[in-house]
């Protein structure tokens, strides 16, 4: 179809993206390589010398690892399902007749603005608060015992902290796709009398994998960074260090930026097989 | 146009000889503690007195903490003066990477720092960060809630005093804990806490060769201690509760005591913040009969980090800022509480700071802190709450949170204590001291 | 569209759509009542919703303690020019991806996601150096050039998605006219796109807004935006309920406002290829 001037023309239009990208990811990375080697210390002078794969070992020997990969993926396997259920919910329930849609849209999708260390701030002090916060007076008010929130159900709490913010995403993305069902067929299949479940499972589910998977893969990027939520709420204790938390809690509070850089590659690793794995799906759902 | 702008040039170049000096801009990294908010209001003061302007870098603790130590580790150059404590600064001065304050101007008379503190930030016998407040740590308490439960505070309490009153002050219906203290985690704040507690209790973190001593019976002794007085008298989710978190309690009116740093004095007796004001006491930190009392030694100081290229101007305001004049200047307009304190010898020799209810006991408490030997064993580090080496700050923190989820009850003691033990020794096998 | 419903369904619909909305949005609402009480009114017990004494109080000591306008200022001008900047790039790469598809197209697309993936707290240290070096530090250059790297992927991606489901046909029938590259791109291509351009710049530019790692690391002064002012009203000594409240408002409402009146464009081209 194309000719070879548009081709040639095509891979010039890409290249400042593809060539900007690839200096952002080897720069960064080369320069993380080189540290996971070193034994750098800043505050004992910096750059030690050759550590070989000490930093390695040591990461993942480390009491923390495991249980920071898995915090990892409950938090994100928490915030997807969450997020994802809902929304396809919430999206068919927006997508119905009624009155003033338009700002209850504008309603559901408000906390997508919202700086992730404000949302953390406001839950942590002004509803997770065991004392003053909002969710105590409630408890208080039916006689129940305040619950600690950040201490008791920390990870449960920061995941839903982090679904508050995702949920709109999943929601908007999951109504554009709902929005472009085809509304006979699923009138023909109402006339027809079939269940609403038989509805949502032979027609809607279909009709929405496709969504699904793009939400998936686009909130699983962004939740396997999530930083300021932890750093905000509970700063690491009760089980909610994740593996980029683990990172910071090496290069930053231990000051020890080989060891640091170390889980650095690891959270890289475990970042690909991630994705090596969601574009396996996602691949097969682009394609056709 | 020409003309003009020449003019203006003219204009510029006779305002600045006539300050004498060149008016720069310096740009400073400081935490958003009250004493620096309020600082921060003053700095009109500071520019009409010298014609540098100031930039203000204002930040939570834990952020800034990170920025600055970025900023110094890879020589950034973003700020001309840091707030740093009595952690940092030694060893950073180690490095090199603080401007020596030694030849700060007659007038400031660097004699009158508080010999405690100035040793604290000093490295080899040098100065190398200017206290903008120190503070150590004591016992204040509600008087009118000890009356009623037929007590009285001594000057000097034990810990099983402390635990008799908690438990006697304790009224759970009224919403009133005999007892808050910190149990949140992090090295500077529940992390300190239970060290100085485990410091009167004959516990160490480390001995002489740098092996962790967490598996010890004197750390359990400590913890079970803390974990049970707290399920006795402590408020629900004490595990998360830092200071500021305890300083709302306790003004409040929720805590019967509250032990911790002593500039908290001058928030729970200021009647706009407090609701308990007129009706606070204070006494030395508890000990255990060992020795040691479980009071630590702190201060929020300025530095300035080597490379800047406006140290003068930087100088020129850390002088101001630390200053004789400057507590005189807040004491004038805010009174006499709320000037920064911990610092100077002369304001505890001064008779209208004598009035302060919690000047004495605040010097006391700071007299009585010993970084030199702050434990009942040996130890191979300088510092109370904290040990001034390069690691403390990064495992110490885990040890803490370890320790948080034991007093979420998510945890027993003894796992915490064993988990503690493993991260304390896997940090000095990483840093090399072992 | 309009389907047959049954009155009673639709006010069923009505008032639980409602429901949820105020319930997911609650929490901002609660945030913006708190900033107008006393910081007294703010915890107290029972919590009080309306009924209060409204004051502007907090804005004032905020106002005065922080230079809002400057990190307003700032926060603007880095989103909006990481915006600008990484469409200018993305779009010519995104619609060659679309239009001119090789058998790499759809790898190149993936490798550009997973750059994404490198944990930036790992490369902290790294990037400093680097703009050390480079005299980047606390300039919103620097920043808008790292906020444009972070989002160029996802912005690549969504607008690839979106040029795609413009039909290939009405190119092929442009070009059997005759019409140049040029041609085809400005005047066919271009107010075709323009839903998911506009679209892609709102999504990016709350992604760039709301970024809290390198925003917050990479400033001091001069560069500092919204991030870096709300990290010194995070936990300060006392009571600060209602003065966090102002802070959080003052930070989230620019783009909550934005987010709103645009909110047709920015869910018109939100899909990502979600809808075939």
């Amino acid at each position: 179809m194309a000719t070879k001037a548009s081709r040639s023309a095509a891979r010039l239009m890409m290249a400042p993206a593809v060539v900007l990208l690839l200096g952002w990811m080897l720069v960064p990375l080369i320069m993380t390589l080189w540290f996971s080697f070193r034994r750098y210390l800043p505050l004992r002078g910096g750059d030690l010398g050759w550590a070989g794969f000490d930093n390695y070992v040591r990461f993942v020997t480390s009491s923390s690892f495991w249980p920071a990969v898995q915090t990892t993926l409950v938090i994100v396997v928490g915030v997807l399902v969450i997020t994802v259920c809902l929304g396809v919910l919430l999206a068919i329930l927006l997508d119905q007749p009624m009155w003033g849609q338009g700002v209850v849209r504008i309603l559901v999708i408000a906390p997508f603005f919202v700086m992730p260390t404000v949302s953390a701030l406001v839950w942590k002090n002004m509803f997770m608060d065991p004392v003053n916060g909002l969710f105590a007076h409630l408890w208080r008010f039916f006689g129940a015992e305040p619950v600690s929130w950040l201490s008791d159900v920390a990870t449960p709490s920061i995941i839903m902290i982090v679904s508050w913010q995702w949920l709109p995403f999943a929601t908007l993305i999951l109504l554009t796709a709902i929005q472009s069902l085809d509304s006979e067929q699923l009138e023909a299949a109402e006339m027809d009398g079939a269940p609403v479940l038989q509805r949502f499972i032979y027609i809607i589910l279909p009709h929405l994998s496709r969504a699904i998977t793009i939400v998936v893969l686009i909130q699983t990027i962004f939740l396997l960074a999530i930083f300021a939520e932890i750093f905000v709420t509970t700063g690491g204790a009760f089980g909610t260090r994740t593996l980029s938390y683990l990172i910071f809690q090496r290069v930053l509070e231990s000051q020890n930026v080989g060891l640091g850089s170390a889980g650095g590659v690891y959270a890289i690793i475990l970042a690909n097989i991630v994705a090596i794995f969601l574009m396996r799906i996602v691949g097969k759902n682009l394609d056709n | 146009m020409t003309l003009t702008k020449t003019l203006r040039a003219a204009t510029a170049i006779s305002l600045i000889a006539a300050g004498g000096a060149y008016a720069e801009t310096i740009t400073i990294a400081t935490v958003n503690n009250g004493d620096m908010i309020r600082m921060q209001g003053y700095t009109d003061d500071f520019t009409a007195k010298t014609g540098h302007e100031v930039e203000w870098v204002t930040l939570e603790e834990n952020v800034l903490r990170q920025r600055v130590t970025t900023d110094i580790t890879t020589k950034g150059g973003q700020f001309d003066i840091m707030t740093i404590g009595m952690y940092e600064t030694p060893i950073w001065g180690a490095n090199g990477w603080l401007v020596p304050l030694d030849d700060l101007s007659e007038e400031y008379d660097v004699d009158d720092i508080l010999p405690a503190m100035a040793n604290g930030l000093s490295h080899d016998g040098t100065l190398y960060a200017a206290p903008f407040y120190g503070e150590s740590s004591m016992v204040m308490y509600r008087t009118d809630l000890m009356e009623a439960a037929g007590l009285e505070m001594p000057d000097a309490p034990t810990w099983t005093f402390i635990r008799e009153a908690a438990a006697a002050m304790t009224d759970r219906d009224a919403d009133i804990n005999g007892i808050c203290l910190r149990g949140k985690a992090g090295w500077g704040e529940g992390g300190a806490f239970i060290n100085t507690m485990a410091n009167s209790f004959g516990a160490r973190p480390l001995d002489e060769d740098w092996n962790a001593q967490l598996d010890s019976e004197a750390w359990a002794e400590t913890l079970n201690f803390y974990v049970d007085m707290m399920n006795e008298s402590g408020p629900t989710g004490f595990a998360t509760n830092g200071f500021n978190e305890n300083l709302s309690l306790f003004n409040q009116g929720k805590c019967g005591m509250w032990i911790d740093a002593t500039v908290a004095a001058s928030f729970v007796t200021n009647p706009n913040d407090s609701e308990v004001a007129d009706s606070v006491g204070f006494a030395l930190a508890p000990d255990n009969g060992l020795g040691k009392r479980s009071n630590w030694l702190w201060a929020w100081a300025l530095a300035i980090p080597s490379g800047t290229a406006k140290a003068d101007a930087a100088k020129e305001f850390i002088e101001w800022a630390t200053s004789k004049d400057y507590i005189e200047l807040v004491a004038e307009n805010e009174g006499w509480a709320n000037v920064p304190p911990g610092a100077r010898t002369s304001l505890y020799e001064n008779p209208n700071y004598a009035e302060v209810p919690f000047a004495k006991m605040t010097l006391d408490s700071i007299l009585s802190a010993d970084p030199n030997n702050p434990t009942v064993d040996p130890v191979p580090y300088v510092g109370i709450q904290f040990a001034a080496i390069p690691e403390w700050a990064g495992f110490w923190t885990e040890v803490s949170q370890e320790f948080s989820a034991a007093y979420a009850g998510q945890q027993t003691v003894e796992e915490a204590l064993e988990k503690a033990q493993a991260i304390t020794n896997e940090a000095m096998e990483a840093a090399g001291y072992r | 569209m309009a389907r047959a419903v049954t009155p009673r369904r639709k006010v069923i619909n009505t008032s639980l759509a409602w429901l949820i909305g105020l319930l997911i949005f609650f929490p901002i609402l609660w945030t913006i009542l708190t900033s107008f009480k006393t910081e007294a009114q703010a915890i107290a017990s029972p919590p009080l919703f309306l009924n209060f004494d409204w004051t502007l109080e907090n804005y004032g000591v905020v106002m005065e303690r922080s230079n809002y306008a400057r990190f307003l200022w700032n926060s603007i001008l880095i989103a909006g020019g990481s915006t600008i900047l990484g469409l200018i790039i993305a779009v010519p790469a995104a619609w060659s991806m679309a239009f001119v598809p090789s058998k790499r197209t759809k790898d190149i697309l993936l490798w550009m996601l997973s750059t994404k993936m490198l944990p930036a707290v790992g490369v902290l240290y790294p990037i400093y150096l680097l703009f050390i070096k480079m005299g980047l530090l606390d300039s919103r250059a620097g920043l808008v050039i790292v906020m444009m790297l972070i989002n160029l992927p996802i912005i690549v991606w969504m607008l690839y998605t979106y040029f795609r489901e413009i039909p290939v046909e009405i190119l092929e029938a442009a070009r059997m006219d005759g019409a140049s590259l040029k041609e085809e791109v400005l005047y066919i291509l271009t107010p075709m796109a323009i839903p998911g351009i506009a679209s892609t710049m709102l999504l990016n530019f709350i992604l760039a807004w709301n970024e809290a790692f390198w925003t917050l690391n990479l400033t001091a002064v001069n560069a500092a935006p919204l991030t870096a002012f709300i990290a010194s009203y995070s936990s300060p000594e006392g009571l600060f309920f209602a003065k966090l409240s102002a802070a959080s408002t003052m930070a989230i409402a620019p783009i909550l406002i934005m987010g709103w009146f645009s909110q047709k464009q920015l869910v018109r081209g939100l899909t990502f290829g979600a809808v075939k």
